[in-house]
């Protein structure tokens, strides 16, 4: 254990004085560095079982997930923060160069960046009718019917699909202003000029749907389990002392799905402040920046003008601004939910 | 119509008049929204099949509005008269579409498996790294879940750059596993919780080592929540567009990637981007019919308590 770890060390201080050219002997890229690192995990295991015994063996279980996790973010993470403080553009010969704070100063006065944040403030707004939207599908899921096998795998359909895919099929050629079928439907139903995506209001409206459109499922599969898991005795109950569907559903059901309800939302929201890929594909944050999502906006700024450091700023500022806010969500959905038991 | 069980609301038997509403709704909102979900997969097939003036002129039932025609299925090369030549864009999309499957496979398999195991440790045993316990090395995992992929998409461009793994198979597969971890982590915990731990105690007692206990007692009864959770991380992995795009240029590039690139370009061609589009959802269309049971499976884990 002990002499992986010296060889581990010995590799990536070796690295870093070719890298800063202190001395010649090296290799061309840093992949031995990443050799090093699993070597130094397996032997780090063996030891652990060697040294250790039956409480090593149970350490054995954790270790390769942790492992692997702490390489895969705490150093990238890590390594963000040092480019997000740098003045860096792939395309430009001068390379990497400190420039301190003047990122966050420029991401301060950048409108097209508080305009993506507002976006996914509306964005994240639209998770609660999707939640109704998937509330009122689980609810008919649940109700006495025929063939609920069949809805139930053809309501899942859009989660399976790619949300590449989607976007074409719906928001490019379904949408498609001269002779998609949305649009030609669009004008019989009377909106004389069924732009779906040259209008700022509209495109965000269409880009709400799109995602809907692929997410309801999601949320409804959850809740439609938690309807099924709820005692038909409390139905019972409720239905002998004489209330009505309507008191039934406010008064009992929707009571007891809180707790479903509110981790269907949370993960819900989680995937919604993902949101890229239909953006970028659909309108890549057209008109004028009008549907930008936080990270549309910078896979732009790396793509189209290779700014690395800048963008690099931007997304760390987003982490900050998504840890707090889950954080908040969170103890939020925890007291709201303990009241309500 | 006739009242089947007595599972109806009572007010519902007294009065049929209500009740035949009442089933007319249900029955009109589900084809409603059987209809929202089925029809732009219906529209992207058939569009697959149509020539330019059959998509001008919004022509949808075929036979009835136009005849069918391999065209968009030609310009893959995957259309019963080209299927024998060669075709560069078959090449291609084959290319991608291998990439795509082994990417898949690989991260979700190699999540399943580093997977499973530190959800097992993490139900059975206490840990203290240093300061941590269980709860948190359990949160440590589950946060991830949080992480956006910008935040570690541009770090890891340059990382990999580095490292030598950008526009490879494995660079993606390594990111991806890191993307599916959480869920497979968390569902796993959830099916080990609902093993009892009797079961491992008996096997200790009669001479199993702990990892022998693992691997012939607990493996084999939780083995339909790890086809869940692969399940579940190969959807994931497969409609992955944002690492794609931004890691790999020519010799990794996935499925989505393609679409999307074939979108951008002006002028599309509609018959042979549904083509495309059809060839990227149909392996998950025929998933999720087969497998439906274990999607849902693994989407509910841990939801319902």
């Amino acid at each position: 254990m002990a002499i992986a770890t010296l060889g581990l060390l010995a590799t990536i201080v070796l690295q870093i004085l070719y890298k800063t050219e202190v001395d010649t002997i090296g290799f061309e890229t840093w992949r031995p560095v990443v050799y090093a690192y699993v070597l130094w995990g397996v032997a780090i295991g063996i030891g652990q079982v060697l040294t250790r015994g039956e409480d090593g063996q149970r350490a054995l279980f954790l270790l390769p997930a942790l492992l692997f996790t702490i390489a895969m973010v705490i150093f990238p993470t890590l390594f963000g923060f040092y480019i997000a403080l740098t003045d860096w553009n792939l395309s430009s010969f001068s390379g990497r160069r400190f420039n301190g704070l003047d990122n966050f100063w420029q991401m301060l006065a950048d409108p097209y960046y508080r305009n993506a944040l507002f976006n996914m403030v509306l964005y994240v707004l639209a998770v609660l009718v999707e939640y109704v939207v998937a509330f009122g599908l689980a609810l008919l899921l649940n109700a006495q019917i025929r063939a609920r096998k069949f809805f139930r795998v053809v309501f899942l359909m859009p989660l399976m699909l790619s949300p590449v895919a989607v976007s074409w099929m719906i928001g490019k050629s379904l949408m498609e202003y001269r002779f998609g079928p949305a649009a030609t439907l669009a004008r019989h139903l009377g909106w004389e000029d069924p732009a779906f995506f040259s209008n700022p209001i509209t495109a965000r409206i269409s880009i709400m749907l799109l995602d809907a459109w692929t997410f309801i499922p999601f949320m409804m599969i959850m809740l439609l389990a938690g309807l099924q898991a709820m005692s038909r005795e409390v139905l019972e109950a409720a239905r002998v002392d004489g209330a009505t569907a309507w008191q039934t559903f406010w008064q009992v059901t929707f009571p007891l799905m809180l707790p479903v309800s509110v981790t269907a939302v949370i993960l819900r929201i989680i995937f919604k402040l993902k949101l890229a890929d239909i953006i970028i594909t659909v309108t890549s944050g057209g008109p004028g920046g009008a549907t930008d999502s936080v990270s549309s906006f910078i896979y732009r700024e790396y793509r189209d003008r290779s700014n690395v450091g800048y963008g690099t700023m931007l997304a760390m500022a987003y982490l900050v601004i998504i840890v707090v806010f889950v954080t908040w969500l969170l103890k939020f959905a925890s007291r709201f939910v303990r009241n309500v038991n | 119509m006739s009242v089947q069980t007595t599972d109806y609301v009572a007010s519902e038997i007294r009065s049929p008049a209500s009740f035949v509403a009442s089933r007319v709704f249900i029955y009109g909102a589900l084809a409603c929204w059987g209809f929202i979900c089925l029809f732009p997969i219906y529209w992207t097939i058939t569009t697959s099949f149509k020539t330019a003036v059959d998509v001008t002129q919004g022509h949808l039932i075929p036979f009835v509005d136009f005849q069918p025609d391999w065209k968009g299925w030609r310009s893959l090369g995957l259309s019963p008269d080209s299927i024998f030549q060669t075709s560069t864009v078959r090449d291609e999309f084959l290319k991608r579409f291998m990439n795509s499957v082994i990417t898949s496979v690989g991260a979700s398999s190699l999540a399943i498996i580093i997977g499973s195991l530190a959800a097992y440790g993490l139900t059975r045993y206490r840990y203290h790294f240093a300061w941590f316990k269980n709860e948190d090395i359990s949160f440590f995992f589950l946060s991830q879940l949080i992480l956006p992929p910008v935040v570690l998409a541009l770090p890891f461009l340059v990382l990999y750059r580095e490292v030598g793994l950008l526009d490879t198979r494995i660079g993606l597969i390594l990111l991806y596993t890191l993307m599916v971890l959480p869920i497979v982590i968390w569902i796993m915990r959830d099916q080990f919780n609902s093993i009892p731990v009797e079961l491992e105690e008996a096997a200790l007692v009669d001479g199993l080592s702990i990892w022998g206990a693992f691997f012939r007692i607990v493996m084999p009864i939780a083995l339909p929540g790890m086809v869940a959770a692969f399940i579940l991380a190969m959807v994931l992995c497969w409609n992955e567009y944002f690492f794609a795009a931004l890691l790999t240029s020519t010799d990794a590039k996935t499925i989505p990637v393609m679409v999307a690139s074939q979108t951008g370009s002006q002028g599309i061609n509609w018959w042979s981007m549904a083509a495309l589009a059809t060839a990227a959802i149909a392996p998950l269309a025929v998933i999720g019919i087969a497998l439906e049971r274990y999607l849902i499976m693994g989407m509910t884990a841990g939801a319902v308590k």
